[in-house]
């Protein structure tokens, strides 16, 4: 499913965005991302399952744990962040140079 | 569109600057700064005290509903006219702790003029809450727009 792939897709959702902040701090197992969760266990796999596809995530295999952590080339693609940050200020710089434009005309 | 305004927050680094070239003489520029007016008609948010000169302050506030959703303060240490602001930001109820933002206004020419801000946070965490904060509430006014536009739709 192509859809599946896109990254913006995947953010959309409040959950997987969530479960990325978490997975800022460290890796986790499906089991430990699950409990900071008050939804089923079933549909945070999924979740896990549908940020895995579109790489922003990748699983580790260490012992007999699986671990997830963030894909970091793939988060660039969303800008570490920055991207939503930027867009904010811009807009705000925009409305400056628009309100300031209309002050000078006035005088 | 492209954005005209560059964002560079370095990995192993608390700070983050943010440059904007505008269409604008630097004194304008300084006075959208300057004036509560101004800063009320840009920033969207009311100002209830602000002086601004060396040791003086200012605090901010929005309120939607009649509800307070956004207050934040700060001490104005030097300012420069047309040149420099060196303030303290703070955005009560969050845990991004007191920022360093050091302001500088820039003449390009006659009609043109930059800013650079540089902003200094206490700790490498305070500066990823602080772009993380968008991230998260920029998504879900899209998505609270999108769900408008769905019900008007109906």
């Amino acid at each position: 499913m192509n859809i599946r792939r896109d990254v913006f897709q995947a953010i959309a959702d409040p959950t997987r965005r969530a479960i990325l902040l978490l997975l800022t701090t460290q890796s986790m197992t499906a089991g430990i991302i699950a409990s900071n969760f008050d939804t089923a266990r079933p549909t945070v796999s999924k979740h896990l399952q549908i940020l895995t596809e579109c790489e922003l995530l990748k699983q580790e295999q260490k012992g007999r744990e699986v671990y997830y952590h963030l894909n970091a080339i793939k988060m660039q693609e969303v800008a570490q962040f920055i991207e939503p940050f930027r867009k904010i200020w811009d807009d705000r710089f925009n409305k400056l140079e628009e309100v300031m434009k209309s002050y000078q005309s006035k005088k | 569109m492209e954005l005209k305004t560059q964002v560079k927050a370095e990995d192993g680094k608390q700070e983050i600057f943010i440059t904007r070239e505008f269409d604008l003489p630097v004194e304008l520029l300084f006075k959208a700064y300057s004036e509560a007016e101004l800063i009320e008609q840009w920033m969207g948010t009311k100002v209830i005290r602000l002086e601004n000169k060396n040791l003086g302050f200012y605090q901010f506030e929005t309120s939607q509903n009649g509800n307070v959703v956004f207050r934040a303060n700060g001490a104005i240490h030097r300012v420069v006219e047309n040149q420099k602001i060196i303030r303290t930001f703070e955005m009560e109820n969050t845990s991004i702790g007191v920022q360093l933002e050091f302001l500088d206004f820039e003449k390009i020419s006659m009609e043109r003029s930059k800013l650079t801000i540089q902003i200094i946070y206490q700790t490498e965490n305070q500066r990823a809450a602080q772009l993380k904060l968008p991230f998260a509430s920029g998504l879900n006014a899209a998505h609270n727009r999108l769900q408008e536009i769905a019900i008007s739709k109906r």
